[in-house]
């Protein structure tokens, strides 16, 4: 019986031959990351273990992200306690507010995930990495610890579902519209506990920037990872960001899955998942009557990527969002900011009456910069549509991608380009 | 391990981290200012009912969404001696077990438990007693490897003394 993609990264970071889904496993690890909410939680823990300094200061990531640039002085209070552990411990990768960006779009494009790495962090997001190819789940804070001061994490090794991506998506399908519709199919808890392998002659059809939006969801569907096959753009991305060493696995020909999927690429409509889990999804032709809200969020782990600023402001030229409508728009890192400003992309979204933000997570989990007052229903191309996420428990978040958000600002309503 | 035994609090399906401790409140990491806001957004009345010793009984994929250490941490720091559930989103799974809070999974005994019973909960044996109704269930027992963890009272204290 053959391994699956995961299963063979797994097995050769525990130094086995080979794994079985339901093994037990210490693995060891080539990235541990932590941002401004889960990081002083490690920290404390890590203090109370009989260890001195952490195990590789170059393979620990530390990005305050979720309440900065500081929000109140309790968060700055976080954010100063993991920036004197960083520079106590001489972290290489800590990255302060002018450098910082999210976490899971700044992480692949500092080079610091590679094809065949096995990554924890504590943010559930972390399973972003496997676009590129390399295992990655989100932990806990004690995790992390525990990460931080032995390198190693122990592992239940998961079975998989395979999804056979075929065809091309068509004009403003994007991947956000994949990795909806596919947890739309298998519910928020279709993929619990395991690995989510995406395969197929249709991933060539997608950017790294789609891969990177459908693997960031996994958690979504309650999946431990989920990873795409090392092709050439991968390698490209790979080539253009980094120079750490990277290796490429490959899933045997007799992997073993709990589940397959075909899924044509082609007959896949814009999808938005509604109000209150991410499972809830329609098409945009199955809405029939008229969604109107108060507010857009472009931004985020899962859409604060150049392809996603440069499809938002495609839709947003020329135009303006709807009289009353708040458009906040949010590049994911400062590289995507500077981007976006060089290619004029900040100016259509100003002229359109939208605000451009520093980088930060804070609307998306109800932080600040975008709080939902009662009874506000708002188009975000995040990844969670929980009761009270983003504000007052009796708001709305309707998830979907930046066209889609974008076209909506304009109209006031949930609308498509 | 001690067994568990109190009144239960009864909710359903995805139970998220952002109902057990909305994100609002993660400016703060103190296990006390936590638990004072748990469950706030789907049971307003539930950090005033809960008693230590209580046990928490939900249906499918407890915990999902984010990996905030703070939601086991809260439910911990409220009082809940044990959450069953017919099963558990895999981040929190970890979490808890990692800071000692005591979960198991039993799909039966998540049905059939109602809110107000009083329940036990025998971690050696897996072994749900709803003494209300007079039922007993046997729930997933932890693999051995856990069970070490849990009985040093949780990963910090199990790496320590390795």
């Amino acid at each position: 019986m053959g391994m699956t993609m995961t299963q063979k990264i797994l097995a050769a970071h525990a130094g086995l031959d080979r794994v079985e889904a339901g093994q037990l496993i210490e693995a060891d690890l080539d990235l541990v990351l932590g941002n401004d909410i889960t990081s002083p939680v490690a920290i404390k823990e890590m203090e109370k273990m009989n260890v001195d300094g952490v195990f590789d200061k170059d393979k620990i990531a530390l990005v305050p992200d979720h309440f900065v640039p500081n929000k109140d002085i309790k968060s700055a209070e976080h954010c100063k306690c993991v920036r004197e552990f960083a520079y106590r411990n001489k972290i290489t990768n800590y990255f302060e507010v002018g450098e910082m960006g999210i976490e899971h779009a700044l992480l692949p494009e500092k080079g610091l995930t590679v094809a065949g790495d096995v990554i924890i962090g504590a943010d559930s997001h972390t399973c972003t990495y496997g676009a590129l190819g390399a295992f990655s789940t989100g932990v806990g804070s004690t995790d992390m610890a525990a990460g931080m001061a032995t390198g190693k994490a122990w592992f239940k090794v998961p079975s998989a579902i395979r999804f056979n991506l075929v065809g091309k998506p068509s004009e403003w399908v994007s991947g956000k519209d994949v990795i909806l519709h596919i947890i739309g199919m298998i519910g928020v808890d279709g993929a619990l506990y395991k690995s989510m392998e995406f395969t197929g002659e249709g991933v060539k059809n997608l950017t790294m920037d789609d891969r990177f939006t459908i693997a960031n969801m996994a958690i979504e569907a309650g999946g431990k990872n989920g990873i795409f096959p090392v092709d050439e753009l991968a390698v490209a991305y790979m080539k253009e960001h980094s120079d750490k060493p990277y290796k490429i696995y490959e899933a045997d020909e007799d992997a073993v899955y709990d589940e397959e999927y075909t899924i044509d690429l082609s007959t896949l409509r814009p999808t938005i998942a509604f109000p209150h889990l991410p499972e809830n999804t329609k098409t945009i032709d199955e809405i029939k009557e008229d969604i109107k809200i108060d507010q857009v969020v472009i931004g985020s782990c899962t859409n604060g990527r150049i392809d996603d600023m440069r499809i938002a402001a495609k839709v947003l030229k020329g135009r303006h969002v709807a009289k009353g409508l708040r458009c906040i728009v949010i590049p994911a890192t400062q590289a995507v900011y500077m981007q976006a400003m060089e290619e004029g992309l900040l100016k259509i979204f100003i002229e359109a009456g939208a605000v451009v933000s520093t980088p930060t997570c804070g609307p998306c989990l109800g932080g600040y910069m975008g709080i939902l007052a009662q009874g506000e229903r708002c188009v975000s191309t995040t990844n969670r549509n929980f009761v009270g996420r983003m504000g007052h428990v009796e708001s709305e978040i309707y998830l979907a991608s930046p066209a889609v958000a974008a076209a909506s600002a304009i109209e006031g309503k949930i609308s498509c380009p | 391990m001690k067994a568990a035994k109190g009144l239960v609090f009864k909710y359903g399906d995805n139970v998220d981290t952002d109902v057990i401790i909305p994100a609002r409140y993660l400016n703060s990491s103190e296990p006390k200012e936590l638990a004072a806001h748990c469950m706030e957004d789907i049971d307003k009345e539930f950090i005033n009912k809960v008693k230590e010793g209580d046990i928490i009984v939900a249906t499918k994929n407890f915990g999902c969404g984010s990996s905030r250490e703070h939601a086991p941490i809260a439910i911990k720091a409220a009082g809940v001696s044990c959450v069953i559930a017919e099963t558990f989103a895999r981040i929190f799974y970890r979490n808890a077990i990692n800071i000692g809070l005591p979960i198991i999974e039993c799909p039966e005994a998540a049905k059939d438990i109602d809110a107000g019973d009083t329940v036990e909960v025998n971690f050696d044996t897996g072994v749900i007693t709803d003494i209300t109704k007079g039922t007993t269930y046997k729930g997933q027992a932890f693999p051995e490897f856990m069970q070490k963890i849990i009985a040093a009272g949780g990963l910090v204290n199990y790496i320590n003394r390795k």
